[in-house]
Order: C-alpha cells, then sequence, then structure tokens
C-alpha cells in the first residue's frame, strides 16, 4: 500500500506538488493520470526518497521509503528507463541490483527471461538499446527482488502493440497476487484497460480520484435512436440534459439507467446505449484537465 | 448501480505475508560500488590505464635516463606523473557518473541512504587508490631490476619506507581532491575540468605569483594545498610541512568536502 499525505512539492515560487493526497491500495492497479508537468513524476520521486516534500509524506506499507531496510525487496521503482549508464550492459545493470539487494546471482537470467531479453541482446550495452528494450530492462530491475509494491512511471513507452499487452497482463497477475502497483501514464486507453482505480492530477492538484467504475459513471452515456432529435427531444422532457453530436449520438451525464427509462417512456427504440467509456476518460481526462492543459482545450 | 460496482470490484488477495529482509550491509555496498567503477568499458580501460601508464613510465626512464642517474627514483618519479592525474579521475568519475549517466536514479532508490552510498564509494575509490599505487611501485622495481640488468649497472634502491608511505599519502589526498570536486559539482566533465584547473593550471600561477611577491612566497605553503602536498613526495616532509598541509588541506579539501557532501544529501535526484 502506498500512501500519500498532503504532499506539496515547492521550488521556489514554483508549486509543483499541491496538497496532494491519496492511497494506492493493495490488490489494485492504480493509474496515475495527468498532463505534462502535472507533477505525476515529482510525486513519485518523493515516494521512493530522490525528492524532498515541502511539507507532508509519503509512505510506503506505513513507513517512510528510507525506512525499508532493503527497499529493493519491498518495492520494484521504475521512474525513467533511460536514466541507465549507457556504457553497462543490461545483464551487469540486472547484476547490480541482484548483488545490491543480495538475491541468488541465478535471478538475473530469469528475470532477463522474464521480460524476454534475449542472452544476446543481455549481452550489449545499454546506449544500443531501443526504448522498448530500455523498459523491459527497467520492469526486470524493478520485479527482480519479487516486491509486493510496485511504482511505475510511463511504462508502457516505447513499447511495442505486444509489449503493452503482455505489461498490462503482468501488472494484472501483480495485482491479482494481492501486490500493490502505481502507474503513470498519458496514454489513457492504457490505463482505462488495467487500472482499477484512477487518481487524476492537474497543475500539481488532485482534481479527481475513485475507482474507474464511479469515474467514468460520472462521465455519462452515449445513446442512439433512428432520430436523434426526437430522442434529445425526449430526454429534456424526462429532465436530462442532452446533446446531439455531429455524428447523430445523444450525449448526457445522466447514468444509462435513467436514460434508458426516459426512451422508454417516450416509446423510442435505442439502437444504442452505454456508458461514455472509451472515449470516457479521454473527455473525462480532458474537461478535469482542461485549465492545466497546455492547449487550452476547452471541454 | 450498486451490481456495476460489485462486478467491477476484484476479489482482492491478502497481501503475501513476508518477514522483512535483513539491511543491506556496508559491505555488499562497497563490493557493488567497486564493481561498478570496472564495469563500462570506459572504467576498465581507465583502470588499465594505471598498469599501461606504468609501463610506459618504466620503459621511458629506462631509455632515457642517463645511467649515472638511473635508481629507484627515477622510476618512481615517472611513474608518479601519471598517477597524479589518473588516480583523482577515477575518484571523480566515481562519484560524478551517477549524475551525468543519471544511474543514481537506481543507485539511490535500492540504498535510499545517500550518504552509505558515498562512503562506500570513498572506500572503493581509496582501495582501487591504494592497489594502484602498489601496482605502480611493483611496475617501478620491475622496471629498475629490469634496467641496471640491461644497462649493467647496480641496482639502487633509494626510497626510503616512509618516503613510500608519504607517497601514498599524498596520491590518497590527490583522490580525495577528485572526490572533493566530484560532490561539489557532480558533473563529469565539469568536474575534471576542475580537477584540471586545480592541479595544472592553479600551480602555475600561484607559482608565478609567489616568484614576484614575497608577501605570498611565505604565505604559499600555508594556503596553497597542492603546493603543501608537494612536499609527500620529496622524503619525509618537516613539522612545518605537515602544519602546512594540514592548514590549506582545510580550505582546500576538508570544508569543500563538508559542503559537498551536504549538497549530495541534499540535492534531489532526477
Amino acid at each position: 500500500m502506498i500512501t500519500i499525505d498532503s504532499l506539496t512539492v515547492r521550488y521556489g515560487r514554483f508549486t509543483a506538488v499541491d496538497d496532494v493526497s491519496f492511497t494506492a491500495r493493495s490488490g489494485r492497479v492504480t493509474g496515475f493520470l495527468g498532463p505534462n508537468g502535472a507533477g505525476k513524476s515529482t510525486t513519485m520521486r518523493v515516494m521512493v526518497g530522490l525528492t524532498r516534500p515541502t511539507t507532508g509524506s509519503a509512505s510506503i506499507s506505513g513507513r517512510p521509503f528510507a525506512d525499508l531496510p532493503n527497499p529493493g525487496l519491498e518495492v520494484g521503482v521504475l521512474l525513467d528507463a533511460s536514466a541507465q549508464h549507457a556504457g553497462r550492459t543490461g545483464r551487469e545493470i540486472l547484476t547490480i541490483a541482484q548483488r545490491t539487494m543480495g538475491l541468488p546471482s541465478a535471478r538475473v537470467d530469469q528475470m532477463l527471461h522474464r521480460v524476454s531479453l534475449t542472452g544476446a541482446e543481455a549481452d550489449r550495452r545499454v546506449r544500443n538499446y531501443s526504448l522498448g528494450m530500455r523498459q523491459r530492462l527497467g520492469i526486470a530491475t524493478a520485479l527482480i527482488g519479487e516486491p509486493e509494491v510496485l511504482i511505475l512511471d510511463e511504462p508502457a513507452n516505447g513499447l511495442d502493440p505486444a509489449g503493452i499487452r503482455w505489461m498490462r497482463d503482468l501488472l494484472r497477475e501483480y495485482a491479482d497476487q494481492g501486490g500493490t502497483v502505481l502507474l503513470s501514464s498519458h496514454l489513457l486507453h492504457e490505463i482505462e484497460v488495467i487500472a482499477d482505480d484512477l487518481v487524476v492530477i492537474g497543475n500539481g492538484r488532485i482534481v479527481a480520484q475513485g475507482t474507474k467504475a464511479e469515474l467514468l459513471e460520472a462521465a455519462g452515456t452515449v445513446v442512439r435512436a433512428a432520430s436523434p432529435h426526437a430522442l434529445a427531444t425526449a430526454l429534456e422532457a424526462g429532465g436530462i440534459s442532452a446533446t446531439v453530436s455531429p455524428d447523430g449520438a445523444v450525449r448526457t451525464e445522466a447514468d444509462a439507467t435513467r436514460v434508458g427509462q426516459a426512451a422508454l417512456a417516450a416509446g423510442i427504440a435505442l439502437t444504442e446505449l452505454r456508458s461514455a467509456d472509451g472515449a470516457g476518460l479521454e473527455e473525462m481526462f480532458l474537461e478535469l484537465t482542461a485549465e492545466s492543459q497546455r492547449e487550452g482545450v476547452a471541454a | 448501480m450498486s451490481t456495476t460496482a460489485v462486478t467491477l470490484e476484484r476479489e482482492v488477495a491478502e497481501p503475501r505475508s513476508r518477514k522483512a529482509p535483513a539491511p543491506i550491509p556496508m559491505s555488499r555496498i562497497v563490493g557493488v560500488e567497486l564493481r561498478k567503477m570496472f564495469d563500462t568499458r570506459s572504467g576498465f580501460w581507465l583502470m588499465m590505464s594505471v598498469g599501461i601508464a606504468a609501463v610506459l613510465a618504466t620503459a621511458a626512464t629506462i631509455l632515457f635516463t642517463p645511467h649515472e642517474n638511473l635508481s629507484y627514483d627515477s622510476f618512481a618519479g615517472a611513474i608518479g606523473v601519471p598517477m597524479t592525474i589518473i588516480l583523482p579521475m577515477i575518484a571523480v568519475l566515481a562519484v560524478t557518473s551517477e549524475w551525468s549517466q543519471r544511474s543514481g536514479l537506481t543507485t539511490f532508490t535500492l540504498v535510499p541512504h545517500r550518504g552509505r552510498v558515498i562512503t562506500a564509494k570513498l572506500v572503493s575509490t581509496l582501495l582501487v587508490g591504494v592497489a594502484s599505487i602498489a601496482i605502480a611501485f611493483t611496475v617501478g622495481a620491475f622496471g629498475n631490476l629490469a634496467g641496471s640488468a640491461i644497462l649493467g649497472i647496480d641496482t639502487t634502491w633509494d626510497i626510503p619506507l616512509e618516503n613510500i608511505a608519504t607517497i601514498f599519502l599524498a596520491d590518497a589526498l590527490g583522490m580525495l581532491m577528485g572526490f572533493t570536486l566530484g560532490v561539489m559539482i557532480r558533473n563529469s566533465s565539469g568536474a575534471i575540468v576542475g580537477y584540471f584547473v586545480y592541479a595544472l593550471v592553479l600551480p602555475a600561477s600561484l607559482g608565478t605569483l609567489a616568484a614576484y611577491q614575497d608577501w605570498f612566497h611565505d604565505l604559499q605553503g600555508w594556503v596553497d594545498f597542492n603546493f603543501a602536498s608537494a612536499a609527500l613526495y620529496d622524503g619525509l616532509p618537516s613539522a612545518t610541512d605537515w602544519a602546512q598541509i594540514g592548514v590549506s588541506g582545510l580550505f582546500w579539501l576538508v570544508i569543500p568536502l563538508a559542503v559537498g557532501l551536504r549538497l549530495v544529501l541534499r540535492s534531489e535526484v532526477k
């Protein structure tokens, strides 16, 4: 379990992280979402003791990170896959982690196998690695101590579709076995597929948090009928505000149950009725972080 | 609504119970840091350069030193020059690569007490330094034996044991200086340039100053650490020499090292 309590990080007058509190629970994958520069990485660096908080605290299983006697065995960390000495081989980087944690040396080959790096690849120097290979190596380093908590910053970056699927399965399995997984990403689809809980951050502040189900429910419903305008009128009559998209879909913030009942009462046959996920997370993300978006996207 | 929540809620397994791990012993961190000094191509060849430079300097001494002057001291002197450059570079890079190569992100996460990591780096640096100087003296001794045999002259051993000890100390102080620049600057090229300014540029300008300004001539030993510690190479230092090494070392080594360590412990690792 990871607990962040009233965490604030200031650099001079700039507040990078502003009074952030959340908990990443065991047995669940927590997605940490936010636009670039929102404070995700800073928050994660505070969790592992690389950055000092101005106020507030972060703890892993109830203890500050620095109090963990051998942190690699309790927390697997991948903050930046490219932050490795370019002149070391992949195998050497894993060996350093294995030795630091005091693990048997056979673990290195096991982990290389687990992240699908071949022996030849492992003996190449990291400067010759693609970003995807660096991510795999970074994940191997995070997993080598069999920790019960994983903290991963943008782990899907640079992975190919098969790699993304592989990682998703791996993290799912980790959480299902009782592990705590916190991963940040701006790849919304990835987060949506894998996360159980979401924490959305913008401009250093938490703008939303909760289970994925709760948050996406808030994103509303998409509904279609033969005549969108008739449907929209019927929903308005039922006290549900709705808008008609150019593609003929009717969108509303009400949940699917109410929308279905209103349509039934008006005698309109629906051709589609679903919660607005899919686009939902993206909509929610853009809406919640609108103020902090560089592009100034209006929700 | 509640049904949706229930179906999406997963069966949460109990966290695997495990016993608390033992703390990482210091010896292991030193071992890892020692390994990291050798495990890159550049690091490996930097280490090899100690032996290579010693052999080259020895060969040059046999070839170019007039026969009547050839003694152990000629070999030690010739090998000593590259050592005073290479050893501090080893010390600089042991510290700065964590920042310049950003590997510190992993290092300081696996061992979240930077003081322990830096101490381990200092210990492994000094171990490498002592081993290097021992190798240099050994190569020089073989050179002295070979040189005198080739030239058909008597083998002269003219470095007293206590002077060997002070040469060890002088080289260790040079490494500490490199280490200090490493923790102060935390950037490989910056710290290396810093060392060359300290070791090559400053002595020339301060030497000039001392040559033309009488007031500085008497003062130099007390304020110029490089100048003061040079006494360690030429026989046993006098009490005044020791005092000068101590006083100038306070300003050049002890205080900057303390400041640098504080910066390392507090700075953000990105």
